[in-house]
């Protein structure tokens, strides 16, 4: 059996997949990326100065092109593993013999990829509005890359156990966008009251936009090191789970 | 060799429900196989596990002598599933559902392009292999369907009712390509209502029902046990009285519409001389149902 063919087969029907539906998939985060910068940036911005140093345009940018990352990476795995559950053509994926995490693998790799290209579309815009240098590509590729693998992940474990189109998108609207408007996209955690800084802390966003920041603008509210580690153990974590659900065939297995 | 081994399998769905009560059964390779049972008998169950769509909650099955659970990539790649629902994307091409299933079964592209041209020439679909799949009818839904499970060359073809619902032109001619498939020595497991097609198809069948196998046996050796044939009579008159004769049981439909029993081997010139006899002339005569189904009743309800 040759996994990387399955693998590639997966993961090339996921990227077709997005890009055929181009106009609901790639446009809308450009047009809601524009208006944060026209609105936020520059009518509000110009008002709020400097934050640690940078221009508060300069300051937005990370977190709005991670945010779109996260939210793009995860509304695609869970929307096309869902829907493959929903219609049954997971059974196509069952019956042949396609390795559990080749089937993990194929569907988050779908998911990064269109994460990073919405992350591309979203910086590009960006520069239409900011003159920023990146600090360390390097730092900013690996925690982008990482995040998206992350919330693509949490995405087919959503998927897996959701029983109706109502469940897919209850975790988006309800954690996921409250997260990370609360993970210091708009504003610096030192900027809070001491009690909302602990409370703040707790959010695993905050420490993923904070290191993609570090690696955009050179401006950081927490220790980059931490934020790597716990975006890996959470990586780990969730991969491990997915691997168990699938191989007990929770959600998808009668 | 056996193509499908099954050694006391047992099912009990989290709810409860005892759906297969230990069954063993095997399937010798090369056969065409009917596996029948009234609904909710457990067959869908059964091919369910076999074809890794269902866990199983006990037991051991083998394919081709790989063990499914130990050897279960080498046991799912001899496997060729048509499942009794449509269950590929509805918004794919005809051509790229049936690729996809080939990359998932590792096959490199240039053959899974040539093997899934061959899949849709034979199933009369390369035609349509750019129409996106929803836009197809429900016979040539069916037909995808078949092309995508024999795009690896499957060594064991399993068909979950894959007649249910089209008309009799189509139905014909799917038989026609299943014996095709068979006769080029592809193991077929059939479930079916239909039981005309399983008794027309198939050499060995199995009778599941209430989670257990109630009769296995060669096709031929099983309908020598039909204790009785079943008729309808379409007579000239109507009359108001069932007619009396010894050795023949009659039930009056309506009044020009005759039911008739008889044994197996007992010859039927007794009783059109006798229905002459009582001036009730018959137009014609056609079987009630065919020997299976008359088989399949009697042990499905013993």
């Amino acid at each position: 059996m040759n996994n990387f063919i399955a693998f590639r087969t997966i993961v090339g029907k996921e990227i077709r997949r997005f890009t055929r539906i181009w106009p609901q998939t790639l446009l809308p985060p450009a047009i809601t990326t524009s208006l944060y910068f026209m609105i936020f940036g520059r009518l509000i911005g110009e008002r709020v100065g400097n934050i640690n140093g940078v221009s508060y345009m300069d300051y937005i940018v990370p977190g709005i092109i991670l945010m779109s990352v996260i939210s793009h990476s995860y509304s695609n795995v869970v929307s096309s593993f869902y829907s493959t559950k929903f219609q049954r053509h997971i059974e196509e994926l069952l019956v042949s013999p396609v390795s559990n995490w080749v089937i993990l693998l194929g569907y988050v790799c779908g998911g990064v990829a269109r994460g990073l290209l919405v992350g591309v579309v979203v910086s590009g815009i960006s520069f239409l509005f900011t003159d920023i240098t990146v600090n360390n590509a390097g730092i900013a590729v690996a925690i982008a890359i990482m995040t998206a693998t992350l919330f693509a992940l949490a995405g087919f474990i959503n998927a897996v156990f959701a029983d109706s189109f109502d469940a897919i998108s209850i975790i988006p609207n309800f954690i996921l966008t409250p997260l990370s408007y609360l993970g210091g996209v708009f504003y610096s955690v030192s900027m809070l009251p001491d009690v909302w800084q602990t409370i703040s802390l707790a959010n695993p966003i905050l420490y993923m936009i904070n290191a993609f920041r570090y690696g955009i603008i050179g401006v950081t509210d927490i220790d980059i090191w931490i934020a790597f580690a716990m975006a890996g153990g959470f990586v780990l974590f969730l991969t491990i789970l997915s691997l168990f659900l699938l191989h007990k065939g929770v959600g998808i297995k009668n | 060799m056996n193509a499908v081994l099954i050694k006391n399998l047992k099912k009990t769905y989290s709810n409860g429900f005892v759906a297969l009560k230990g069954i063993d059964l095997d399937v010798e390779q090369g056969d065409f196989f009917a596996l029948l049972g009234p609904n909710g008998a457990g067959k869908s169950t059964a091919i369910g596990i076999i074809s890794s769509l269902v866990n199983k909650t006990s037991g051991s099955i083998s394919i081709f002598e790989y063990d499914l659970k130990k050897q279960n990539a080498k046991a799912k790649s001899c496997i060729g599933l048509v499942p009794q629902e449509i269950n590929f994307n509805q918004f794919e091409t005809v051509k790229n559902i049936v690729l996809n299933q080939a990359g998932y079964y590792g096959i490199p592209r240039k053959k899974a392009l040539k093997n899934t041209e061959k899949c849709l020439k034979q199933m009369s679909l390369w035609d349509k292999r750019n129409t996106v799949s929803r836009r197809l009818s429900g016979g040539m839904k069916r037909r995808v369907m078949i092309a995508r499970a024999l795009v690896h060359s499957p060594r064991l073809l399993i068909l979950d009712e894959p007649t249910a619902g089209v008309d009799i032109e189509i139905r014909r001619s799917m038989w026609e390509m299943m014996e095709q498939i068979n006769n080029q020595g592809t193991t077929i497991i059939l479930t079916t209502h239909y039981l005309e097609e399983a008794e027309s198809l198939c050499r060995n069948i199995a009778i599941i029902n209430d989670g257990l196998i109630v009769e296995k046996s060669g096709m031929a050796e099983l309908l020598t046990k039909v204790k009785k044939d079943s008729f309808v009579l379409d007579l000239a008159k109507p009359i108001l009285v069932v007619p009396e004769i010894e050795g023949y049981e009659f039930e009056l439909v309506d009044n020009q519409l005759l039911n008739v029993s008889v044994p197996t081997g007992k010859s039927l010139n007794p009783l059109f001389q006798q229905l002459t006899e009582k001036n009730i002339e018959v137009l014609s005569l056609k079987n009630k149902s065919n020997r299976l189904e008359q088989l399949f009743m009697d042990l499905v309800n013993e």
